[in-house]
């Protein structure tokens, strides 16, 4: 069947256009890495970092960061070609960015472009600032790379399954973010035969304290600060935030003591609670508290932190997690302990403080989670290899030349 | 302290200090009591940290979400002893409260509202108007909020009408016929605040203006369900009032506060416009923060406690609306105990994350 078109005219471009869109198929790709590539992200950093109003999007200079010439130099290094084959990107690549983050498209788009991929990518309904912002720079920057036009297309629609179909008929590779609903959304609308998928699921995270570590930092403002980006500046509820500390070592009460009192001095002062998320984190306490015994709802100064001890780590405790600053507890002597809520496949990051290599005996079990081991206060950082998918070998073709 | 005994003091008569010794003692009882035939409820409680020997005051005793009732069953009597299931109205898709009433619950309901409803009308029946159609009630076995409203209110009547038909029209001429045969008597009559809104008041002023008009200066009007739809058109309690009474005269309004949770103790709105809590119920605002409680004048949740449930959980609950105590004891209506009002629903939490939202659809 031949792509109907006329349906783009319900399509917003905030940048690209309905003729660009025609022509996608026929745009050829890009080695990964490509100088052009590099040139014109390290363009957009540079406007956005010189952009007043950026400036107070710490999310829109991390990102203006994340694309700076040595930044990718670095990613290049770590990821480009490592072998004497050929690398292409895959063609044509359709991006579905979550709703509700609000530079997480830019981040895709970049993914797209570094692999050598020509982009479509559905930018949040929701008129967020950042998305205007990052949009402004790119156009501007693409007056000087008029050759990159064909590579990047931002367009805004409603959920409309045919606009979906369209996309999908020409794209080579889909990138589905924003959870199972919108997974199953797209997956509504075919692939060609050839073409591949990549799908962000919801997930859950956990955090890994090793009490006498944390006890032995001196900075434990900063440890609050990192904790705090990980949780509360996503209102604990992106999929890389912790949902459950497991507390290891020799002192744990004391590090609770110190780490919960420390965090709560800061989220007092950074965050906007709303009223209805002390109601929201009583009933899930108590939805808990009446499944499993001998949970106890841990005694604390307010509803800002609401924490709920666990005498055992399961996945079972997922379907009673909340956002905003509820957190379950575990005291763990021995790491396999925690592998119930590991070995789901919806486990995504473990934030830790102490040895990474604590949770390795885990991850040696085969569990079917556990994705990432990053330091806490990194959770958030974007990374090419993300989610389990090492997204360069995802999104390119390996042409052999033996 | 049985609910026979609450039931022979006089509904507004005991003050803050009086109130305060029998509602410890009686919500104190029911605590043990549900913690003693509901696991679920104990184990909240056990997790929590309770302890019963601790309660000075009824304000120490914890109170549970009321979207609690809509994720799990919660109750204190075996199933055979269930004589009705009430749940609470919510539109389709979403969860409604499954509340579980014994014969003495669902008795003791219906005797608090008559004593504390008859402090407004009067002992004794009335020819009654019930602002709604008769569909709303068919079936008997499962209660919804605005149903178990209308039974509920439908003691106080002796014989009873539906304005609306089955397809929200009003029936004008039964209403003629049934305000001919009452004249001059005093009549009642109940609906919800947005079905009269909508379905009669504006139907009135339509009929008024085609030269049809009916006279309901005898009438009292208990209406209850919120102000959240009307707000949304820019009609306030004083307009509201105003014109009823320029369409019909009725001038005897009263609103109420109340769910489904905790049927039988309404809280009524006074001839001051405050609502009343009663001896057999208290309101207790919560500072969002914490759940401290707020003081007089400072807007918080709602929590409810109520001395009726018995069959399940729901003597002490936290709602989800907002409002605020404006005195004790000192209503110049002179009804004793807290006066308030609620201001209503709280806003849900708007929050980041990777997962898309998806708007519940109606």
């Amino acid at each position: 069947m031949q792509p109907n078109f006329d349906l783009l005219n319900k399509v917003t471009y905030l940048i690209g256009s309905a003729e660009l869109t025609v022509q996608l198929p026929d745009v050829p790709a890009k080695q990964p890495f490509d100088e052009s590539i590099l040139k014109f992200l390290n363009d957009v950093s540079g406007k956005l970092m010189g952009n007043r109003v950026s400036k107070t999007y710490p999310d829109v200079i991390t990102f203006a960061f994340w694309i700076r010439k040595a930044s990718v130099l670095r990613m290049k290094e770590r990821l480009g070609k490592k072998d004497d084959a050929f690398h292409l990107g895959r063609g044509v690549a359709f991006h579905i960015a979550p709703s509700n983050v609000p530079v997480n498209f830019a981040y895709s788009l970049v993914a797209g472009l570094l692999t050598g991929n020509a982009n479509v990518v559905r930018v949040p309904g929701r008129d967020f600032p950042q998305v205007g912002i990052i949009a402004e720079a790119i156009k501007s920057v693409l007056e000087q790379h008029e050759e990159m036009r064909a590579y990047i297309q931002l367009v805004r629609y409603g959920r409309d399954k045919d606009i979906n179909d369209l996309f999908s008929s020409i794209a080579d590779v889909r990138i589905v973010w924003g959870g199972d609903r919108t997974v199953a959304e797209l997956r509504e609308s075919p692939l060609p035969p050839r073409s591949g998928e990549i799908t962000f699921a919801d997930r859950y995270s956990l955090a890994v304290i090793d009490s006498d570590s944390y006890l032995n930092i001196e900075d434990k403002e900063r440890v609050a600060d990192d904790f705090y980006n990980d949780t509360f500046f996503t209102d604990q509820n992106a999929c890389t935030s912790p949902r459950i500390v497991v507390w290891t070592g020799n002192r744990t009460e004391e590090a609770k003591k110190v780490f919960w009192e420390t965090e709560h001095r800061l989220v007092e002062k950074k965050y906007a609670f709303q009223p209805i998320q002390g109601i929201n984190k009583l009933t899930s306490s108590y939805l808990i508290a009446a499944a499993e015994p001998e949970v106890k709802i841990e005694e604390g100064p307010d509803n800002r932190i609401v924490r709920v001890r666990v005498l055992e780590a399961t996945e079972r405790l997922m379907d009673y997690r909340d956002n905003s600053g509820y957190f379950y507890e575990y005291d763990c002597r021995d790491i396999l302990e925690i592998k119930g809520i590991c070995n789901d496949k919806r486990c995504q990051t473990i934030a830790y403080i102490g040895d990474k290599k604590t949770v390795l005996p885990l991850i040696e079990t085969g569990v079917k989670g556990i994705d990432r081991v990053v330091p806490i206060g990194k959770t958030m950082d974007f990374d090419l290899i993300w989610d389990g998918y090492n997204l360069p070998a995802f999104l390119t073709r390996t042409v052999v030349l033996a | 302290m049985n609910f026979e005994k609450i039931l022979e003091i006089p509904p507004f008569s005991l003050n803050e200090a009086e109130k305060g010794k029998l509602l410890t003692e009686r919500l104190a009882e029911l605590t043990k009591l549900h913690c003693d035939k509901c696991g679920k409820y104990r184990n909240m409680l056990e997790a929590s940290g309770f302890d019963a020997e601790a309660v000075q005051s009824y304000k120490d005793i914890p109170f549970l979400p009321v979207r609690l009732f809509k994720k799990l069953e919660l109750k204190s009597v075996s199933k055979d002893d269930i004589v009705k299931t009430m749940t609470s109205s919510g539109t389709t898709g979403q969860a409604v409260s499954r509340i579980y009433l014994d014969r003495t619950t669902s008795s003791n309901q219906q005797k608090a509202m008559v004593k504390i409803v008859s402090e407004y009308t009067g002992s004794g029946r009335m020819p009654m108007i019930i602002i709604d159609c008769p569909g709303v009630v068919k079936n008997r076995a499962m209660f919804s909020a605005r149903g178990a409203g209308i039974l509920g209110f439908s003691v106080f009547g002796t014989k009873k009408i539906y304005a609306l038909n089955d397809d929200m029209k009003l029936d004008v001429e039964g209403l003629k016929n049934f305000l001919e045969k009452y004249e001059g008597r005093k009549i009642l009559l109940f609906g919800f605040t947005f079905m009269i809104w909508q379905h009669f008041y504006k139907e009135l002023l339509r009929l008024k203006e085609e030269g049809v008009v009916f006279d309901l200066s005898n009438g009292i009007l208990i209406h209850g369900g919120g102000w959240k739809k009307l707000a949304s058109e820019a009609v306030s309690h004083d307009e509201f009032h105003k014109r009823l009474e320029d369409a019909c005269g009725l001038y005897d309004i009263h609103d109420y506060y109340g769910m489904v949770e905790q049927t039988g103790c309404i809280y009524m709105e006074c001839e001051c416009g405050h609502l009343h809590a009663s001896n057999f119920s208290d309101v207790i605002i919560r500072r969002p923060l914490d759940f401290s409680e707020a003081d007089i004048g400072e807007a918080g949740i709602i929590q409810v406690v109520s001395t009726i449930p018995e069959s399940y959980p729901g003597h002490s609950l936290l709602t989800e609306d907002e409002g605020e105590v404006l005195g004790i004891d000192d209503c110049p209506c002179g009804r004793k105990g807290k006066y308030f009002k609620v201001n209503g629903r709280l806003k849900d939490a708007e929050i980041r994350g990777c997962s898309d939202t998806y708007a519940a659809k109606f």
